[in-house]
């Protein structure tokens, strides 16, 4: 019975692994690593001995989702605290500290409330489609999953098209937020579905735009290699400390602020101007999906930012999925930060950041990641800095009715 | 200036305006006149009386009155005041809107409760009250309606919306109807409406 | 349906515009108040502003009442600013009878009116920036400041903010030398509160972006529909009660006025700021000069203390006007020789404010009506009495 899987790299001097484990490896750094695959392995010799062979892989992929579906709603669930209690602090308050020691046990009586709503469907709304609109947010949050690396081997599925498919259904959160806003029957709902519907696809293209760089220098859309093609010279090597890819990288990280409709692009649930956008009208445990894709959104996001620019699980000492961890956590922490800094930006305004900036400005990057790949190495450093500050002055200049005027105040006499 | 000086400037400006001088207050006899006299104060050089700060209504028992607060922004000068008066039955006023954009909700207020019609607004209906308010609530004379008794128009409404209604309120309803009463609070010591 | 190009072109989409009612409970508009607005896509066409929602008839509750029994009723106006309804208030009364004000009340009165004024301008721009959309975060920084001030009130007059504080002729309690002695450090710590709180704020890029020329007043509309206050002040036109009027003890502190240029709502937020800031000066030099001792009633005032009903002005009128944060607060009085007013009406300054709301958002976004709301600082309680 052989338990390895094709996908499976094995680690450099390690040997054949079977089903048991070696005893002098217990405690090594390598096991700490590796703890949630020879868990999986665990398992599956047991069950093994007494399934057939079709059963096995079915265990096997049941493994694996159940892992990822313990891992989404406690990440979301644990996040929206973690948001409460990081905005409290910098509205100089403390968050929620009742339930439980430092309110470890708010997300529970979260849900508990959530869950013992009265579950409130406008007289006049679409049944059918107000019903299904939360589901076909939560799936496409909880699909992404699977193509993230969260360690040394552990990605759930390792396409060789991960990223494409992790930009293609993400992309379908768009109909879903329509068909929410459009069900409601509300004028308000409409408009936070239009707004809505307009900010994403505008902020698609830059994202995906913003990408290709990565795609261009790694050679694969799969997430694995993207994260293999990082992994020399000890951190160096992320593409995070190449001109083109710092520019890509902040460039894809506002882009997934503003897919994840979170401020400062929270126009759909611009909350002081059209209550609750696109789910005003939802109440009980609908609000809770959409409440929960949007969080789950946001860490997927920041785990593919972490995988294609900042080296994915890649670091020394740790094990590998707690770098993961860390650094996901360290992009949602600026994602929190965000919000309790900056206020909204305007429909208008927002559809010309996305169009007459970032577009231009990763059309450019594309430039110059060619560019980098054809110079030799010294050229290549002092060049693609200088085209890219050329391009963002440009581009500055070209949007100057958005910069700030300088205002003087006199005095009356 | 004195107010026999203020009085004889504005009357030889527009002549033919009755004017009287009540308690530091200027009184235009016909309240017609008030647009000429306003629109006067307004563009003279002397006063340039460009800030309304109040319109406000009162009531005199035996007539209506407005008063219009003026100050000068430009000139930093007092307050000049102007009263008009009106009957309690046929009270119109020729708005000043046209003149100051500020009078607008307030004349709206002073009609919704003192019933003063000024004729030349923009836009004249009530502000504080629902529409289809009857009544004037700041009148001396109003007296409040009485909430336990009920009309025949609340009764319509409340049928139309499957209320049950005891028989006794019905016909005591259909009773004021017919004599064209409102339903009107009792006074301690005074006897019911009948 | 309209058409609303066919003007230009004969074959024109047949649009239709969208009636929004933005109403009486909404978390953005400052309390019960609608807005019909009528817009075509975002870009609002028209816009009806709908009130009465809080009337609660104030002017004839006073009616029935001793002059002195309707001061709390004062506070409830704007109940954000108690003491300044107060002020204004005892202003027309003490005009109305021709009652002189003692040295040190007089002083108590300006610290409690400049310190009014701090709250409310602190606590409006963290409310514009909620509309904003900075999620709390400001009006937390502000409420921390207003809470200290709010402290103060509450030892002085005993309640936060409903403080019913001001009496006709003086002020009804002392206030003791450690209360003082704490106000000192508090504008002695409020510039740096200040820099801190607009650092973030000032050149932000958002909020230029979200608040320069839009909502823009200009000025011969502005003193023609009667606006007064910051919003008089940021279209440019130089007319600030205390220094026209001079009333009470004004005349003798040394104070600008900061005026803006365009008018639009970034300049109402920094002309608040401004503003802030000659207040803790007039705070400073108030509280250098408060005599050490005096009586807190004038002396012709004092028996009506014990007995409000034997108050009987003389017969005749007066209107008493402050300078409000909001705007000027006006109280017109008549009286007929008995303890109850004949007449009694408030000026209310976010009522008649709202007049050009209309005129400053069109075509704008829906978005910016907010802000514009925002910017034009109004109290339910006021705009309805």
């Amino acid at each position: 019975m052989d338990t390895r899987f094709p996908s499976e790299k094995a680690y450099p001097f390690d040997s054949e692994s079977s089903v048991g484990m070696k005893t002098e490896k217990i405690f090594s750094m390598q096991t700490l690593d590796q703890i949630f695959i020879i868990a999986k392995k665990i398992i599956l010799g047991v069950t093994g001995h007494f399934l057939p062979d079709w059963a096995c892989l079915l265990t096997s992929i049941l493994i694996s989702i159940s892992a990822i579906a313990v891992l989404g709603p406690f990440t979301m669930m644990y996040l929206t605290l973690l948001e409460r209690k990081v905005i409290g602090r910098m509205q100089n308050r403390i968050g929620p500290n009742r339930v439980g020691k430092w309110g470890l046990l708010q997300p529970f009586a979260d849900g508990i409330k959530m869950l013992t709503k009265e579950d409130i469907v406008p007289l006049e709304a679409d049944k059918v489609i107000h019903f299904l609109a939360p589901l076909f947010i939560v799936m496409p949050a909880l699909l992404v999953f699977a193509v993230i690396p969260f360690g040394r081997n552990m990605t759930a599925v390792d396409l060789n098209v991960g990223l494409l498919f992790f930009i293609a259904v993400s992309s379908t959160t768009t109909i879903a937020i329509f068909m929410a806003s459009w069900s409601s029957r509300n004028k308000f709902s409409l408009l936070g579905g239009m707004r809505s519907a307009a900010q994403m696809i505008s902020y698609e293209i830059p994202m995906v735009l913003s990408v290709v760089p990565v795609i261009m220098m790694a050679g694969s859309l799969s997430t694995n290699s993207i994260v293999e093609a990082q992994s020399r010279w000890h951190g160096l090597k992320w593409f995070v400390f190449t001109p083109w890819g710092f520019l890509g990288f902040i460039i894809f990280f506002l882009c997934a602020v503003a897919e994840c409709n979170r401020s400062p692009f929270d126009l759909p649930e611009g909350e002081s101007e059209i209550v609750a956008g696109f789910h005003t009208e939802y109440s009980g445990m609908k609000f809770a999906l959409f409440y929960m894709a949007e969080f789950m959104n946001s860490f997927t996001l920041s785990g593919l930012a972490v995988t294609l620019f900042l080296g994915g699980w890649q670091g020394p000492f740790l094990p590998s999925w707690i770098w993961f961890f860390l650094k996901t956590y360290a992009l949602i922490f600026v994602m929190i930060w965000f919000r309790g800094t900056l206020p909204r930006v305007r429909v208008d305004q927002l559809m010309g950041l996305a169009w007459k900036f970032l577009l231009p400005l990763t059309l450019a990057n594309l430039l110059v990641t060619g560019f980098w790949y054809f110079t030799s190495r010294p050229v290549r450093i002092a060049g693609s800095m200088v085209l890219l500050a050329l391009a963002f002055w440009i581009l500055t200049k070209l949007n100057r009715d958005v910069v700030p005027e300088k205002r003087v105040y006199h005095f009356a006499e | 200036m004195t107010p026999e000086e203020i009085k004889n400037k504005i009357q030889t400006a527009l002549p033919g305006t009755a004017l009287k001088w009540v308690r530091d207050t200027l009184l235009i006899e016909n309240p017609q006149d008030l647009p000429k006299v306003a629109n006067f104060l307004k563009t003279s050089e002397e006063f340039r009386f460009d800030y309304l700060s109040s319109v406000t209504g009162a009531d005199y028992l035996q007539y209506l009155e407005a008063v219009y607060h003026l100050y000068s922004m430009e000139k930093k000068t007092g307050p000049f005041v102007l009263r008009a008066r009106v009957g309690r039955d046929q009270a119109r006023i020729p708005s000043l809107v046209p003149l100051y954009r500020g009078a607008e909700y307030q004349e709206r207020e002073a009609y919704d409760t003192y019933g003063i019609i000024f004729e030349n607004h923009p836009d004249l209906r009530r502000i504080f009250m629902w529409e289809g308010f009857e009544g004037f609530p700041m009148r001396k004379d109003y007296v409040q309606e009485d909430s336990e008794i009920l009309e025949a128009s609340d009764i319509e409404w409340l049928e139309k919306h499957q209320v049950q209604v005891p028989e006794g309120m019905k016909k005591r309803a259909e009773e004021l109807k017919k004599q064209g009463r409102r339903a009107v609070a009792e006074r301690p010591g005074q006897p019911e409406p009948q | 349906m309209e058409k609303i190009f066919s003007a230009r072109d004969p074959s024109a989409l047949n649009t239709e515009t969208l009636e929004i009612n933005f109403g009486p409970q909404h978390p953005s508009t400052h309390g019960v108040f609608r807005m019909n607005i009528v817009c075509d896509g975002e870009t609002v066409v028209s816009l009806k502003p709908v009130m009465g929602y809080l009337h609660r008839n104030h002017e004839q509750i006073a009616e029935n009442m001793s002059y002195a029994a309707s001061m709390p009723y004062t506070d409830r106006l704007d109940y954000f600013n108690s003491m300044s309804n107060n002020f204004g208030y005892s202003l027309a009364v003490e005009k109305l009878a021709n009652i002189e004000v003692p040295e040190r009340a007089q002083y108590i009165r300006v610290i409690m009116a400049e310190l009014t004024r701090l709250v409310n301008h602190v606590s409006v721009i963290g409310f514009l920036l909620n509309d904003l959309g900075a999620f709390f975060t400001p009006v937390l920084y502000a409420f921390r400041e207003r809470e200290k001030i709010l402290d103060i009130f509450e030892e002085v007059s005993g309640a936060r903010m409903m403080c019913n504080y001001f009496r006709f002729g003086g002020v009804k309690y002392e206030i003791q030398p450690h209360i003082l002695q704490r106000i000192k450090e508090i504008v002695k710590k409020f510039p740096k509160f200040l820099e801190e709180f607009e650092a973030l704020l000032s050149k932000n890029e958002i909020l230029c972006m979200r608040c320069q020329n839009v909502g823009v007043l200009p000025k011969e509309l502005a003193v023609s529909a009667s606006i007064t206050g910051p919003m008089l002040r940021a279209s440019g036109v130089d007319y600030d009660i205390r220094k026209v009027d001079k009333y009470s003890i004004y005349g003798r502190f040394k104070f600008r006025i900061p005026l803006g240029e365009k008018g639009d709502v970034y300049d109402r937020y920094y002309v608040r700021i401004l503003e802030m800031h000659e207040s803790l000066k007039i705070l400073d030099q108030a509280l250098k000069d408060i005599p050490a001792t005096g009586e807190l009633v004038s002396k012709k005032m004092a028996p009506f203390l014990k007995s409000p009903r034997n108050f009987k002005p003389p017969v005749g009128e007066a209107y008493g006007r402050v300078e409000a944060p909001k705007g000027e607060l006006g109280f017109y009085v008549v009286s007929d020789g008995t303890p109850q007013p004949w007449r009694y009406h408030v000026r209310a300054p976010s009522f008649i404010n709202l007049t050009i709301l209309e005129d400053m958002c069109l075509g704008h976004k829906i978005a910016d009506v907010i802000v514009i709301l925002g910017s034009v600082d109004i109290v339910l309680g006021e705009v309805d009495h």
